[in-house]
Order: C-alpha cells, then sequence, then structure tokens
C-alpha cells in the first residue's frame, strides 16, 4: 500500500432524486461525488482509500482516455457494500480501500474518478465519503536522479598511500558485520515490558489529569 | 478492507513479533538447541527432525496453543490510514461517549481524594510494609474504617450514560414506523436475531446433550454424561486450546472444569508466572493506592456478604490488589475503547518523563467488581493460578461490560439485544411493563453487567461461563436475561409497579439456566 497519492479536486455532492429537490420530504439515497485530476493528467490508479460515513455501497466509474485522446467512462466497481447491514452501524465509520485488482477493468490513464454512493436505509440523516485519496501505481522502472556530488566520489583505485591506517577493505567488512549484528539485534527485540509502575521507586501522586 | 492475502500477512507478523516476547519463545529455543544431541536429529534433515520432536515432545502444541491465545485479544488488523483510536473505537460518538463518562469518573476520584485528605498513591513506611506481609494471608480479618470511602460508581450511573447514548446522524423522529423500539437503548447496533443464533448456537440445541440438562440426576450417565466426561479427561491430555474451547459448549464436568478453564485461556502457571505474581504482591507491599480502599469496600459490601462467596474473602483481596499493580493489562487497551488516567508523580503536572498510570492497570473498580472474581475462588485455590485465570478473563471479556462500545460483546450490544429479543418474541410483557413504569432493562442491567455473578447459584453461574468461554462471547448473557424474563412472565404480567416487578426477579438463585436457554433459542415459536 502506498502513500503516495495524487493530487485531486473533489467536486461537490450531487444528489439524484426523482422529483423536485427542494419540495421533496424525503432524504435523497443517491449521492454522486467527482473527482478530477489537474487538466491534461492521467494516472493509472492502484487503490482508491476514503472514510466511509454511513454510506452503504458505493459504485465507482472511471473517464480513461485511450491511445486516441478520446475519454470514455466506464464502471469498474458495482454496488460495493461497505455496510452489510444498512440499517445498523456496522461498517458505517471504518476506513476502506477499493485496490487495483478488485476492478473490472485496467485503472489506467485515468483522469477522472466518479464514486456513486447509496444508501438505501431512511434511518440515517446523512451519508457521504470523506477524505478520498487515489494512490498511483509505482513506476518501478523510474530513473532517480543521482545528484552531481556523487558523481565525483573518488574512484577506489585512485586511492593514496595509508600511511599506518588499516586496510578500508577490512575495515568496511568489519563495519558491515557489526551493521548486521545490530540489524539482527533490533529484529530480536522484545515487546516485553519490564512490569515497573513507579518511575524510579517514586509512585507518589496527588490528583489525576484530565487531558 | 484489505485484501485476505496482505491482512493475513499482517497478522502473522503481529503474532511472530508478540510471540517472540514471551518465554514460550526462549523455551522452545532452548528445546531446539538441547534436541540436537539426540540420535534421531540427523544433519541432512536437520529441519524435518527438529520439528518432529518439538510436535512429538508437546511444544508444538503449546505454540498452537499460544497462537491461538494472540488470535483471541488480537484487534483485527486495521486499514493503514486508520488511527490507533479506530481500532478501539469506530464510532466517533461512542469515542466522545466513553471520554466524558471517564472524564467524570476522575473527577469523581479527585474530589474523593481532596476531600477525604488521602493521595492517590503513597509509599508505605517500612513498618506498614513489615505489618501487610504478616497479614497478607487474613486480610480478612482487618476492619479498615471505610465509613469515609464510596464506590466511585455504580452500575445503575452508567446505565444513565448508556440510555443517553444518540448518534447524531440517527434519524429518532418520533413517527411511529415498524422500526421503533420500545427500550431505553436508542443506538441502532447490529444484533443476531433467534434463527441466526440457532445457527451460531447450535451445541445448545434440543437434540444435543448439555451438562446442567442431561446430567440430571434422574438421566442415566450412560446417555450423555460418561461419554462427555470421558472425552473431556482426552482434551486434557492432549494439552489442546482449541479443543477445550468447543468442548466447553456442551459444559465442563465439574471435576475438569478447572483444567478445561485454564487451558481454553492459554493461562499457565509456570515458574515465571509465580515469579509474576509475586513481583505485583510487592508492588502492593510496597506502595499504598487509593483504590485498594475502594476495594476493600467493595469485597466487604458485596462478597463478604454473600452466602457463597464470603469464605473467598482473603482470595479476593490477593487478588484484586495484584491486579491493580499489573501492567501487563495495559495491553488491552489497543482493543478496549477505554483508556487509562493518567498522572504525573511529584507534582510535575505536564512532565512527560514523569508520567504515569493510575492505577497501574489503568483499571478503576466500580461497585460491585470483585464479583468478577469470586465464582473463580471455587476453582483455582492457589493464588497465583487464580490470579493467572483471573487477568485473562478481564481482558478477554469482563472488560466489555463497563465500557461504552460497538463491540458485539459490549455492555450495549448486550443491552439492545435484551431489549430487541424481549420487544420481538414477549411484546406483551414488554408492553405491559413500559406502561407501569418497570422498563426491562433496568431490572435486568444490573445481571448483565456482573455477567450474572452473584444472580445464579454457583453451579448454574459455572455453567454459564462455560458458554462465555465455549463460544469466545458474552452474547448468552443477553440471551439468558430475556429467557429469565420468558421464565417469569405470567408473574410479571400480574404487576402493577416498578417494585413490585423487582420482587418478582429479586431471587434467581433456583433458576437452572441451561433448560432456560435452550427453550428460549430453541422452542420459542417465531
Amino acid at each position: 500500500m502506498s502513500v503516495n497519492t495524487v493530487p485531486c479536486t473533489v467536486k461537490p455532492t450531487v444528489t439524484l432524486q426523482i422529483g423536485d429537490a427542494e419540495t421533496d420530504s424525503s432524504r435523497p439515497g443517491v449521492y454522486v461525488i467527482d473527482v478530477t485530476l489537474p487538466i491534461g493528467q492521467t494516472v493509472n490508479i492502484q487503490e482508491i482509500s476514503f472514510k466511509n460515513y454511513y454510506t452503504a455501497y458505493v459504485s465507482v466509474r472511471l473517464l480513461r482516455r485511450d491511445g486516441e485522446g478520446a475519454a470514455k467512462w466506464t464502471t469498474c466497481l458495482r454496488n460495493h457494500c461497505l455496510m452489510p447491514s444498512p440499517h445498523t452501524e456496522e461498517g458505517s465509520q471504518d476506513y476502506c480501500s477499493v485496490y487495483r485488482q478488485q476492478m473490472l477493468i485496467e485503472p489506467d490513464n485515468v483522469t477522472s474518478v466518479r464514486l456513486i454512493l447509496r444508501q438505501p436505509s431512511s434511518a440515517w440523516l446523512n451519508f457521504s465519503v470523506e477524505d478520498i485519496k487515489i494512490h498511483p501505481c509505482l513506476n518501478e522502472d523510474s530513473e532517480w536522479d543521482i545528484p552531481d556530488w556523487l558523481s565525483d566520489l573518488t574512484q577506489v583505485d585512485q586511492l593514496c598511500d595509508l600511511q599506518g591506517l588499516p586496510d578500508p577493505q577490512t575495515v568496511s567488512s568489519s563495519i558491515q558485520q557489526m551493521w548486521a549484528l545490530t540489524e539482527v539485534m533490533q529484529t530480536n527485540q522484545t515487546t516485553a515490558s519490564i512490569g515497573r509502575f513507579d518511575v524510579d521507586g517514586c509512585y507518589d501522586i496527588n490528583l489525576l489529569s484530565f487531558t | 478492507m484489505m485484501d485476505e492475502g496482505t491482512e493475513l500477512s499482517l497478522t502473522i507478523a503481529q503474532i511472530v513479533q508478540r510471540l517472540k516476547a514471551t518465554h514460550l519463545h526462549s523455551q522452545i529455543e532452548r528445546q531446539a538447541k538441547e534436541c540436537l544431541h539426540r540420535p534421531e536429529i540427523q544433519l541432512e534433515s536437520l529441519k524435518e527432525d527438529v520439528r518432529n520432536f518439538l510436535k512429538a515432545s508437546g511444544w508444538e502444541r503449546k505454540l498452537q496453543n499460544a497462537v491461538y491465545r494472540e488470535l483471541h485479544v488480537q484487534p483485527l488488523p486495521s486499514h493503514p490510514a486508520a488511527p490507533p483510536e479506530h481500532a478501539k473505537e469506530p464510532l466517533a460518538y461512542m469515542r466522545k461517549a466513553q471520554v466524558n463518562w471517564e472524564k467524570r469518573i476522575l473527577k469523581s476520584l479527585n474530589s474523593m481524594c481532596t476531600e477525604l485528605g488521602v493521595p492517590l498513591a503513597r509509599k508505605r513506611p517500612a513498618v506498614e510494609q513489615k505489618e501487610l506481609t504478616n497479614k497478607w494471608n487474613e486480610m480478612g480479618t482487618d476492619e479498615p474504617d471505610l465509613s469515609r470511602f464510596r464506590p466511585v460508581y455504580a452500575p445503575k450511573d452508567f446505565l444513565e450514560v448508556l440510555i443517553s447514548l444518540r448518534n447524531p446522524n440517527h434519524d429518532s423522529s418520533e413517527e411511529a414506523s415498524a422500526k421503533s423500539h420500545w427500550g431505553l437503548i436508542q443506538v441502532p447496533l447490529h444484533d443476531r436475531d433467534i434463527p441466526q443464533m440457532r445457527e451460531a448456537y447450535s451445541e445448545l440445541s434440543l437434540t444435543t446433550g448439555q451438562l446442567g440438562i442431561d446430567d440430571h440426576t434422574h438421566v442415566p450417565p450412560d446417555l450423555f454424561e460418561s461419554e462427555h466426561t470421558r472425552i473431556g479427561k482426552k482434551v486434557v491430555n492432549e494439552q489442546d486450546s482449541a479443543a477445550a474451547q468447543q468442548y466447553s459448549r456442551q459444559g465442563c464436568p465439574t471435576g475438569l472444569r478447572a483444567d478445561l478453564w485454564a487451558l481454553i485461556l492459554n493461562s499457565t502457571n509456570e515458574p515465571e508466572d509465580v515469579m509474576h505474581y509475586e513481583q505485583l504482591k510487592a508492588g502492593v507491599i510496597h506502595h499504598d493506592l487509593l483504590v485498594d480502599n475502594l476495594i476493600y469496600k467493595d469485597v466487604k459490601l458485596t462478597a463478604s456478604n454473600d452466602d457463597y462467596y464470603f469464605v473467598f474473602e482473603d482470595f479476593l483481596y490477593q487478588v484484586l490488589l495484584c491486579f491493580s499493580r499489573d501492567t501487563a493489562v495495559l495491553e488491552h487497551f489497543s482493543y478496549n475503547s477505554a483508556t487509562p488516567p493518567k498522572s504525573y508523580i511529584q507534582g510535575k503536572v505536564g512532565v512527560e518523563e514523569f508520567a504515569v498510570v493510575y492505577p497501574p492497570n489503568g483499571v478503576i473498580p466500580f461497585h460491585g467488581f470483585s464479583m468478577y472474581v469470586a465464582p473463580l475462588c471455587f476453582l483455582y485455590n492457589e493464588p497465583s493460578k487464580l490470579y493467572s485465570v483471573f487477568r485473562e478473563m478481564y481482558v478477554r471479556y469482563f472488560f466489555r461490560l463497563h465500557s461504552v462500545s460497538s463491540s458485539t460483546s459490549g455492555i450495549v450490544s448486550l443491552c439492545l439485544q435484551f431489549e430487541r429479543l424481549l420487544q420481538t418474541h414477549l411484546p406483551q410483557l414488554f408492553y405491559h411493563l413500559r406502561e407501569i413504569g418497570a422498563q426491562p432493562l433496568r431490572i435486568a442491567f444490573k445481571w448483565m453487567v456482573r455477567a450474572f455473578s452473584g444472580y445464579l447459584s454457583t453451579d448454574q453461574l459455572l455453567l454459564l461461563w462455560d458458554r462465555i468461554l465455549g463460544y469466545d462471547s458474552l452474547e448468552i448473557v443477553a440471551v439468558l436475561a430475556a429467557a429469565v424474563f420468558a421464565f417469569r412472565a405470567e408473574n410479571l404480567m400480574e404487576v402493577t409497579s416498578l417494585t413490585s416487578a423487582e420482587a418478582v426477579l429479586a431471587d434467581l438463585s433456583t433458576l437452572k439456566v441451561m433448560p432456560l436457554i435452550q427453550i428460549f433459542l430453541f422452542a420459542t415459536v417465531i
């Protein structure tokens, strides 16, 4: 799971309702949220993450740009269940992710994501999803820029006389051994607590704190 | 909602990390090293041979039991973006309610402190330490002046908090609808109905043998009891935690119960456990805590007054005073919605190096807390073993009975389930009780908060707790509460006030729990 996210704009929620939005007394059961990338940019999606707020089902549609530059909407996730029992709390405030592997189509060259939220239960006053983040695929073969000063380092065979200093090869190999030892120590660290509740033998407390 | 492969790897990594810190890990390592001398271990097939040795000598089983224990207490792997508070409790309004409740408790404790002029904690002078060491086995004979101390809260105060829980996003407009709930709990948590529970509790069905029903004196033991006991002995010999848990669903024979419960809870009494207990005892001797007085008071008010439990008074002090000093209990706060109270020593408020948890285990006892320990005294007579079993039961089950959370085994769910079962299957009774001002939860709450300890006779209580362990859930407590109302429904329909309703349900000591539960789950017409 990557922590990289792509900067994108989340448009205001659009309600889908039959009848006049103002005069209809019942609350809408479908919301649509569009998430767009900056103009001209496309992304290959690895994961879409969000925090649920009482949404029961979510469908995801993607606007993809194909080879010729034309854009096309396709559904990549249909009625994904976030709340197994829409009248009750289960799953209502969970953190969720939709992964590339779950999608019906390849989410590549995407310019826009549309989340269609459904909540059939009338028990809730409001529902939506929050903190929508789009995580791009990590590019394995991307070139890392090497800073200039690295290439200025002296080559090994250009090293001049040591003047009594130890051989760099033996020093580096022993340092490597020590480093390996510290790595082993670190991985073997236990999470067991010592069990002391006092601080240096002192446990004189007057009042509990509220913060 | 990660994909299954990642979730499994994460769980495995977490369990490995936790088990590396245990004594079992070093024991197995040592065993593996020592077995290299054995003739059957060949160099060519070293890994296989060592593994086979560990399996044959029972160490693999111990490891399995330890992993099984971790699976019980580990919170589910959470989404990477989820903050730790989300693992404690996913619903924001419940977290807020728990925080507010805790603030009230802290304020109450602080004011008790200032009023009485007693510090929360102080180091005992050497003379007092010596005195306590001598008196350790008979602390019950002490009659300290506890009149100034009062319990921090009682279950009925907590009930008021639960009644006032509201989801700000829930539409609770007054229109009568199919989903209107007659009870006191107004949060829409999910619970199981009887058809779902019939599947989940299939071992309790009318056609399956049960201890608590089929071990009755009139039933010939060959029908069920002898065979069940034989299997129980086998489970204890195999030392298999998971098998013991499955077995416990049909009840534990009295003679095997202590071993079976210890197996299910993976509660050992190795030298390091005894040493840990001695360390806690030293903590009690060295420091005097205000909560000690609360514990004394609670024991004197509840267990000491109970016909079944007064003989265990000294044991209760020995367990509960040590429990308060046990920092290992702090681990369970990662999946408990509660947070341990904090303080600063030497008046250095705000300085993190001087921050401590109070009490050391983070749990402030309330009125009736000692009743969680009392029934266990019938099973274990060695204090370190009794302590070990109690602590594990607390961090798996009992903590859920006095914190605000949306967990299916939490007290909020239990209350809601009780009310829903009553409303669905005994609507006339519920309506009648509501009309006379006797909301059923006001009577049943105190039973459920204590998991019926102190209300049922001991043998019946232990049969109930067999099933709590067997099904790894407190849900059965809510079912029993509803079943008790169903059993006394006729009398309850006659009463005309809350007091008379309470009188009808005051004495549960003659009830047989398993027939009640069985009839309610499997013989109710739906």
